[in-house]
């Protein structure tokens, strides 16, 4: 890497009409240091925030950060683009190849503008940047159009393949990115941005290499950060059970949302806890690049498709929040079930979040009989998964007005049809967290709409008494911390391990001296920048509403207090506006 | 003598650790091919990984096709390196039956040299440092398990 790609971002801006791209150099590293504050730079840059999602113009964001491959974690990328959900700036962030392809592909950032005259595939890398046509891969699911690219393209094993489903054709708000198969960019309909740009998929060729400094102090706070990383009990949290620990620990303190959040403990969850996913289907663990941890963990579901015992398996990656949500919202409580419901999501190109908390709604839509089978055209029924395997698969395909509209957010639905009542959305289909008034807030008033926007699920875990000083510092301080982590960038399972002082030592080691010394300034740059960028497309906070379904919800703690929620919700909500508006 | 093998491979989990290892040891360089042990998968990730790494050949044809003496062959299997005499005109790599040699977009080869500094950095253990003991083709059975 020279010096001069050190101080500035390297961007690669493709525009797709054309089939060309160019390279641009720009300011602001030592400001915004790359990851979620160069997207939003370069959103600001780029984006039409009075344009709607669609347009052609928009620019579909991919970036990375100063530490990307140069220490372990630093193995994420964030997508960012106008989306479909909202019509507001939103950012995703997935692993698999995605992070260190980018940098040995030698870009900071990729922008991807214009539409493709027809369903193309980019690909790109240090040598090289083609448009290919692809119109054969169009209506073609997600699985089987992974294997055709990885045919058409070379680099196995150093290249990261990016591709849509039906769902991010026909424009859903709830289409996923996959990322190398078992990742993704999921949430708020980046699936549909790429869709928009008649793009079916980018190739990041990884094939470029650069120099590390000199001398012993990198290659020795490298290992010391890697011993740290696996040696400390993060592994044992990530790597044994994986994130679906949480199902039994939240099920256990009545914090889990179950059957469309109507209750938030029961029995039937044993069968599909982390222990039982282990236990009876956990094939392997697989990694993003760059990270020794690997906390991805493989199921395998198997078929019978023909008599004489003719059987076919498949290997579906599984989290905690994709359980939760194709398990416990739809009360699904068989985890080859659950497994199944994931790789029909999967092949359709949905965020199995977003789609397993609208069919959950859907159902219970159907019981109240709001809706009828006209709409939802199969009995949707609590713990039946033929019937959600079908739903899904209409959701992705939009088979007819109601999942078309479904498929824009649950509570557009809603608002059609009623029920809005028990639309369990905040911001977006909810996440796999009950735990009380912070939580809620967090992700309804939250950049990302994502519970890992700040820990308020762990703040309501550990402080019992109503604070809206404390939890909206709280909300504050740790979205600053954790967007730090995401403009360098890390995954957020290492927060533990990158504190400020190690990212600064990490930064200085490998010559970010400027940024080493201004952490601090950084991380409020950052977050400043983003929320201006959500409110100029239209963000206001003042105005989110959190549905009744939320003030039933009884935890360990008893009864949500909806006066605490309801003024917490104020409170936060002026907090970002002073964000998003405070001068420099 | 020691060579690097990789007997477990069914254990990795595509992190890269080894190939970054390598290449920032050993060749001062970020990259996760200029290095002598590469990590691919074959088929996407659903297929597992494979290693690709010198299995210490003895006698190691790419030494035999080395033109200038760049590659020499090494006690116990593999070659030692002398980067000063090479010229860059990838006969190695072309010699190597399991594309163990990678050249960089100038021509310069990357191969193991059995040092096995990538192996504390694998999280499974796949790696090996194994001793073969002196030079001879009694021990060819012990490079089996190189993938």
């Amino acid at each position: 890497m020279t010096g001069e790609t050190r101080e500035r971002f390297k961007v690669l801006v493709v525009d797709l009409p054309a089939g060309r791209g160019a390279i641009t150099l720009l300011e602001g590293r030592d400001s915004l240091a790359g990851g979620s504050g160069l997207t939003a730079m370069l959103f600001d840059k780029y984006g039409l925030p009075d344009r709607p999602w669609d347009d052609p113009e928009q620019p579909l964001i991919f970036a990375i950060g100063p530490l990307t491959g140069y220490f372990p974690l630093m193995s994420k990328t964030v997508c960012a683009f106008k989306s479909p959900y909202h019509d507001q700036y939103a950012e995703s962030h997935a692993g698999g190849r995605s992070a260190l392809s980018l940098r040995f592909a030698g870009f900071d950032a990729l922008v991807i503008r214009g539409k493709a005259l027809a369903p193309s595939c980019l690909s790109v890398g240090s040598h090289h940047l083609e448009l290919k046509d692809v119109h054969f891969l169009w209506g073609m699911d997600l699985l089987r159009t992974g294997k055709m690219l990885r045919r058409m393209y070379e680099g196995a094993g150093h290249r990261s393949i990016l591709r849509i489903g039906p769902a991010g054709e026909n424009g859903s708000a709830m289409a996923c990115i996959n990322v190398d198969t078992y990742r993704h960019f999921g949430r708020l309909g980046c699936g549909a941005a790429m869709g928009a740009k008649n793009l079916k998929g980018i190739v990041i060729l990884g094939d470029g290499s650069s120099p590390l400094p000199e001398g012993k102090a990198y290659p020795k706070l490298f290992a010391e950060v890697y011993r740290k990383m696996t040696d400390t009990d993060m592994m044992e949290k990530y790597h044994n059970f994986g994130t679906p620990i949480n199902m039994a620990v939240l099920n256990g303190i009545s914090a889990l949302p179950i059957r469309n959040l109507q209750k938030t403990s029961d029995p039937g969850i044993e069968g599909i806890t982390g222990e039982t996913f282990a236990r009876d289907t956990l094939l392997r663990n697989a990694a993003c690049a760059g990270c020794p941890v690997g906390c991805v963990h493989l199921g395998f579901v198997r078929e019978r498709f023909m008599g004489e015992n003719r059987y076919l398996y498949r290997q579906v990656s599984y989290d905690h929040e994709p359980i939760f949500a194709a398990g416990a919202m739809l009360h699904v409580t068989n985890a080859f079930s659950v497994l199944t419901l994931l790789d029909t999501a999967e092949r359709e190109g949905l965020d199995i979040m977003s789609a397993g908390v609208a069919l959950a709604w859907a159902t219970e839509a159907l019981e109240k009989g709001i809706v009828t089978t006209r709409e939802t055209i199969v009995p949707l029924k609590f713990g039946d998964e033929t019937a959600y395997r079908e739903g899904i698969h209409h959701l992705g395909a939009a088979s007819n007005d109601f999942y078309r509209l479904l498929a824009q957010g649950t509570m557009k639905a809603a608002e059609h049809y009623g029920g809005a009542d028990f639309a369990c959305v905040l911001g977006q289909e909810m996440a796999g967290y009950a735990t009380g008034e912070v939580f809620f807030v967090s992700q309804a008033l939250g950049l990302r709409h994502s519970h890992l926007d700040a820990g308020g699920y762990s703040y309501d875990q550990k402080n019992k008494e109503p604070d809206i000083d404390g939890a909206v510092r709280f909300l504050v301080e740790d979205e600053q911390a954790r967007v730090l982590l995401t403009s360098m960038v890390s995954c957020l399972f290492a927060r533990g391990v990158y504190g400020d002082q190690v990212l600064s030592d990490c930064l200085r080691s490998v010559g970010y001296l400027n940024l080493a010394d201004g952490l601090g300034d950084v991380s409020r740059n950052v977050r400043k920048l983003r929320w201006r960028t959500r409110l100029h497309t239209g963000f206001d906070p003042r105005t989110v509403s959190i549905p009744k379904r939320f003030l039933e919800v009884e935890t360990w703690r008893g009864r949500i207090d909806p006066a605490y929620l309801n003024a917490l919700k104020d409170a936060y909500a002026a907090a970002i506006l002073a964000l998003g508006e405070e001068d420099a | 003598m020691k060579i690097l093998t990789a007997p477990r491979m069914e254990r990795c989990i595509g992190c890269h650790s080894c190939s970054l290892a390598c290449a920032r040891l050993v060749h001062k360089m970020l990259s996760w091919d200029m290095a002598g042990i590469r990590i691919a998968s074959s088929g996407g990730l659903s297929t597992g990984f494979e290693a690709r790494t010198c299995l210490a050949c003895l006698p190691a044809p790419c030494a035999a096709a080395c033109p200038t003496g760049a590659y020499a062959q090494r006690k116990g299997g593999g070659v030692i390196v002398r980067k000063n005499l090479c010229i860059r005109c990838g006969e190695c790599a072309k010699a190597c039956p399991v594309d163990a040699v990678f050249l960089a977009p100038d021509g310069e080869p990357f191969v193991c040299i059995h040092c096995g500094r990538c192996v504390s950095y694998c999280p499974h253990d796949c790696l090996e440092l194994a001793d073969v003991g002196t030079e001879g083709a009694e021990e060819s059975h012990a490079r089996e398990g190189a993938s």
